[in-house]
């Protein structure tokens, strides 16, 4: 367990300096500087500025610096929010997100593994057509049509729920909804699917011939192999969601990251939008490690590998 | 222990059962109309290849007919219990605890993310009202019981970490946890290797000797029952079409389908030109069953009748029977000649 | 014992019946099934599947409205017809009905017009029409490069196929929506500044975010692919049917097409199908923040994203092209579980 642990913490550092690279090489690419924009910036000045974020060195000197300061977890001045570093940034910006990600999270779980369980335990009936149809809705329509549409009906039309920010528990309710609605259908396909394939294992059967009530060989035994596909969805799940959505946070105007990412990049901010990309890739990855461990905890096979 | 709800001297007594499978193509008649009695401490063999209704039989028994199978006739008796109207719950009071199955497949048969300990203690623990400590002391007595060494470590440990014949222990500890009266051997040692599999076959034999339970033995491999079983029904397309003990069915073999099961064993005594002899043709589909005797398309001696009419049952003293227009044509043929005869007069 | 005579009723017996069946009437009475092919019989299980066939109608339906009636369609995509601006669904502007007056025939706008006065039912055919080939496109470049990766690597297997999954495996950590949102950003210059030289003049008629979306999914989307390639062709050369055609000396293309081709297609139809709807999510998400398709061209994910400010007074605008999004990421998906369930039972995750 412990080489397949070191194995996985490898792997993900070489995929952290990978994400860091490409994001390096891509910004770097573009041409026009950030300040291009600015109209009234003399050549001197630009100069000035470029000097003061290390623009006019060569690439792989900037590429060897941007690396070593990253790794101390500094990604340098915003180049657009004067005076306001890019880790101030995404440590205001992020636990906005991470909020109603939290949240999102947590109503997708605790919706679409029972609902997952039931479909499968009530295959081929009313109830499960019911869910395989919401479900697929769920998965088929993209959030922004889920936003909008949630917000012209309960925001414009009944003028039920606020449409903007997030200063009460009301003000959650749609984004959390819009949030939650994809990985909340995934959930429960992935679920039924995998509680169906596991229904029809021989040890099912082994346990019904033991004369375990239903209940028993469904939580007991079923679920636990069963839950195994949705614990590697959760990783990557949980790491986008509690990062933030830039469809749900640029249509309810929340103040999180991935509207500012979404900012950053309209406004060639070079130093935030690398600075956010490999925040997400760090967190992605850290998600992942904790997923594998997990893992090896629910499926004892799995230490041999 | 159970009470005895009929005065029926035999522990298993199984009166034309009927049983199909409804499926979206069709009505598959699994069982059709299959009697078998069996008295306590006996092992019944039943023969038969793939698809031939033998595991359906057993596992009708212990309410495990999987969907979409139901029993459409007959009656079933164990152990005094009348299995036709037991409904769910009352299974589950017998199921691990009477009667118990041991499955082919040692290798998924076992749950893979609980301990051996924790898959042998949940039984007993379910049918007993032993705490978890005694459970866990009669998890390892049984544990002892077939055979397998340092017991106490190998309760902590995951199915995968053991050997196929060391899972198929397991499971034969998880059948005998309850001391049942009746087990099922479902194929027990078709996945296991050939050396296992002698080992396996003892071990059952041995338990039996000590416990004192009633086998069905289900298996393809008529060498497996010789050695072990006292009777033996031979099923065919869900009909039992040979019963008898093992020495009816092995020396003096009725039906055309059980003599070639025979030609069909490998021989240590063979002579150098005698070859084995397959049963040609595929089985019925059952899907589609014909009117008449179902081998009828695969044997050798097939007669016109057999491809119109099912044949009677023909008995061979007490307990030996089978279904075959061969051992009719006799009597059928003076009974022919006398009616025509009686109508040419 | 009571054993009833079965002979004492039977006197219908003839002697001919126990004379032995010739082997014309013992085969008679076998009834074989009809053995149906791979193709044949997973058509008819598709057939047979309502949902799936349902949704095909609603793609082929999507498809005609969006490739073929605008050839014919009397607007185009971006004529902006003068006084026509923000006009609800049939309703003509003054100067159209001035001329309808004078006797001549005018199409209605059957969905309205938009701000800048453009026939909003053409826009959202062509919005369509962009979505489809961005998933269908998108689909073909993830099948050919996940195929081709996949069964390198599970060819060459040992250090070549380590290294190849490594790489796969570090494209899967990769958060891809970032990246696709920066790759489609970092990729808008320098591919204009391709479309500017000779030869490359086509990129621009593509416009250069397509050709960048296109690019992406190249980049990053075919890692799904190449995994489900590569652990099928691995276990397909496990098994036992191949490993008896390399005894019998079948060379190695023959047992590529022959067995492996043959066995990995209903996985590679099934996974390709669902690859459409992703891409068409992918890149109306795209289109939706701004990084999609070049005005005036439409996608349906632009059209929405423009409509979302006039949502209290134009409603319709944002639910059109909404709807039609849904319903195509809907019909593809509903279709390729169809023919997962009709050609590749064992996929059923």
């Amino acid at each position: 367990m412990g080489k397949y642990l070191l194995k996985r913490v490898l792997l993900a550092i070489v995929t952290i300096w990978a994400v860091a690279t490409i994001t390096f090489c891509l910004m770097n690419m573009v041409p026009g500087g950030p300040f291009l924009s600015e109209k009234a910036i003399s050549p001197a000045a630009t100069a000035a500025l470029e000097a003061k974020y290390g623009l006019d060195k060569p690439f792989f000197e900037r590429y060897v610096t941007y690396l070593k300061d990253a790794c101390h977890g500094d990604f340098g001045l915003s180049l657009k929010q004067r005076g306001r570093t890019v880790m101030d940034i995404i440590s205001t910006k992020f636990p906005v997100s991470a909020r109603v990600g939290g949240v999102a999270v947590l109503v997708s779980l605790l919706l679409g593994v029972p609902l997952g369980v039931v479909a499968a335990y009530k295959r081929g009936t009313a109830i499960d057509s019911t869910l395989s149809v919401l479900a697929t809705l769920g998965i088929a329509v993209p959030s922004f049509v889920i936003c909008t549409v949630l917000m012209y009906f309960f925001g414009v039309k009944l003028g039920w729920l606020p449409t903007l920010g997030l200063s009460t528990p009301k003000h959650f309710i749609m984004p959390v909804f819009a949030l939650a609605a994809y990985p909340t259908s995934y959930i429960t396909r992935l679920m039924r699917s995998s509680m169906l394939d596991v229904l029809g294992q021989d040890y099912m059967r082994t346990a019904r011939a033991k004369g375990l009530s239903q209940k028993v060989s469904l939580f007991k035994h079923a679920l636990r192999n069963a839950i195994l596909p949705v614990i590697t969805y959760l990783g990557p799940m949980i790491a986008y969601t509690l990062v933030g959505s830039f469809i749900v946070e640029k249509i309810f105007t929340i103040p999180g990251l991935g509207g500012e990412f979404i900012k950053a990049i309209n406004g060639r901010d070079y130093t935030m939008i690398m600075g956010t990309t490999i925040f997400l890739a760090v967190f992605m990855v850290i998600m992942l490690l904790i997923v594998d461990i997990v893992y090896t905890i629910v499926d004892p096979r799995i230490k041999l590998k | 222990m159970s009470q005895a709800t009929t005065d029926n001297k035999y522990l298993v007594d199984i009166e034309h059962e009927r049983l199909s499978f409804f499926t979206p193509v069709g009505e598959v008649k699994a069982l059709n109309d299959v009697s078998f009695k069996m008295k306590e401490g006996e092992v019944l063999g039943i023969v038969g290849e793939s698809g031939s209704g033998k595991s359906v039989t057993a596992y009708s028994l212990m309410g495990l007919t999987a969907y979409p199978g139901r029993l459409i006739g007959g009656t079933l008796e164990f152990n005094g219990h009348h299995i036709n109207d037991m409904t769910e719950a009352e299974f589950r009071a017998i199921r691990g605890n009477e009667i118990s199955i041991i499955f082919q497949d040692p290798m998924t048969s076992l749950n893979p993310v609980y301990t051996v300990g924790n898959q042998i203690e949940e039984v007993i623990r379910l049918h007993t009202d032993k705490n978890k400590e005694e459970a866990r002391a009669r998890a390892i007595e049984l544990l002892t019981l077939v055979g397998i060494n340092e017991p106490e470590k190998r309760l902590k440990q995951y199915p995968h970490e053991l050997s196929g014949g060391m899972r198929q222990r397991v499971m034969i500890a998880i059948a005998l946890a309850c001391e049942p009266k009746l087990l099922i051997a479902d194929e027990p040692t078709t996945a296991l290797d050939v050396t296992i599999q002698a080992q396996i076959l003892e071990l059952m034999m041995e338990l039996r000797e000590k416990l004192g339970m009633a086998i069905i033995m289900i298996t393809h491999d008529l060498g497996i029952v010789a050695s072990m079983c006292e009777k033996i029904a031979v099923m065919y397309a869900g009909r039992i079409v040979e019963y008898g003990t093992t020495d009816d069915i092995f020396y003096n073999p009725k039906h055309e389908y059980t003599k070639g099961l025979i030609k069909s064993i490998p021989r240590l005594d063979a002579k150098d030109h005698e070859r084995l002899v397959p049963i040609e043709g595929t089985p019925v589909d059952m899907l589609n069953p014909p009117a008449g005797c179902p081998f009828a398309p695969r044997c050798d001696n097939c007669m016109k009748i057999c491809l119109r009419e099912m044949p009677p049952v023909t008995y061979f003293g007490d307990v030996h029977y089978t279904q075959c227009w061969l051992n009719q044509k006799a009597e059928a043929e003076a009974a022919a000649k006398a009616g025509k005869e009686a109508a040419d007069e | 014992m009571t054993k009833k005579n079965p002979l004492s009723l039977q006197l219908k017996f003839d002697p001919e019946d126990f004379l032995p069946a010739t082997n014309e009437e013992k085969e008679s009475l076998v009834v074989m099934r009809e053995s149906v092919g791979f193709w044949r019989d997973g058509a008819r299980r598709l057939r047979k599947n309502k949902v799936a066939m349902a949704c095909l109608f609603v793609i082929i339906i999507i498809m005609i409205f969006a490739f073929i009636v605008p050839s014919f369609y009397p607007y185009s995509y971006s004529e902006q017809i003068q006084g026509a601006n923000n006009m609800k669904p049939f309703e003509f502007s003054a100067e159209e009905q001035a001329r309808i007056a004078a006797g001549e025939k005018l199409f209605p706008h059957i969905f309205g017009t938009d701000k800048m006065g453009r026939d909003y039912a053409i826009r959202v055919m062509m919005g369509s029409r962009i979505s489809l080939l961005v998933g269908m496109v998108a689909a073909v470049i993830i099948l050919v490069i996940g195929s081709v990766y996949g069964s390198i690597a599970a060819f060459a297997g040992g250090w070549v196929d380590l290294i190849m999954m490594r790489i796969v495996d570090i494209i899967y950590t990769i958060p891809d929506i970032l990246l696709i949102v920066l790759l489609s950003f970092a990729l808008k210059s320098p591919l204009k500044t391709l479309a500017s030289i000779k030869g490359f003049h086509w990129l621009s008629v593509m416009g250069e975010n397509l050709v960048s979306i296109f690019v992406v999914f190249a980049l990053l989307y075919w890692v799904g692919m190449a995994r489900m390639v590569r652990s099928q062709i691995l276990q397909l050369k496990e098994s036992e049917y191949v490993t008896a055609a390399r005894a019998l000396g079948a060379s190695g293309g023959r047992i590529i097409r022959k067995h492996l081709l043959t066995n990995c297609i209903g996985t590679l139809i099934v996974i390709t199908t669902l690859q459409i709807p992703s891409s068409i999510f992918t890149e109306s998400f795209l289109s939706f923040l701004g990084l999609g398709v070049a005005v005036p061209m439409p996608s349906l994910g632009s059209l929405a994203s423009e409509a979302i400010n006039g949502i209290n007074t134009f409603p319709h605008l944002l639910f059109i092209p909404s709807i039609v999004i849904s319903l195509i990421i809907l019909s593809f998906n509903l279709l390729g579980d169809g023919l997962r369930d009709a050609f590749d039972p064992k996929l059923k995750n």
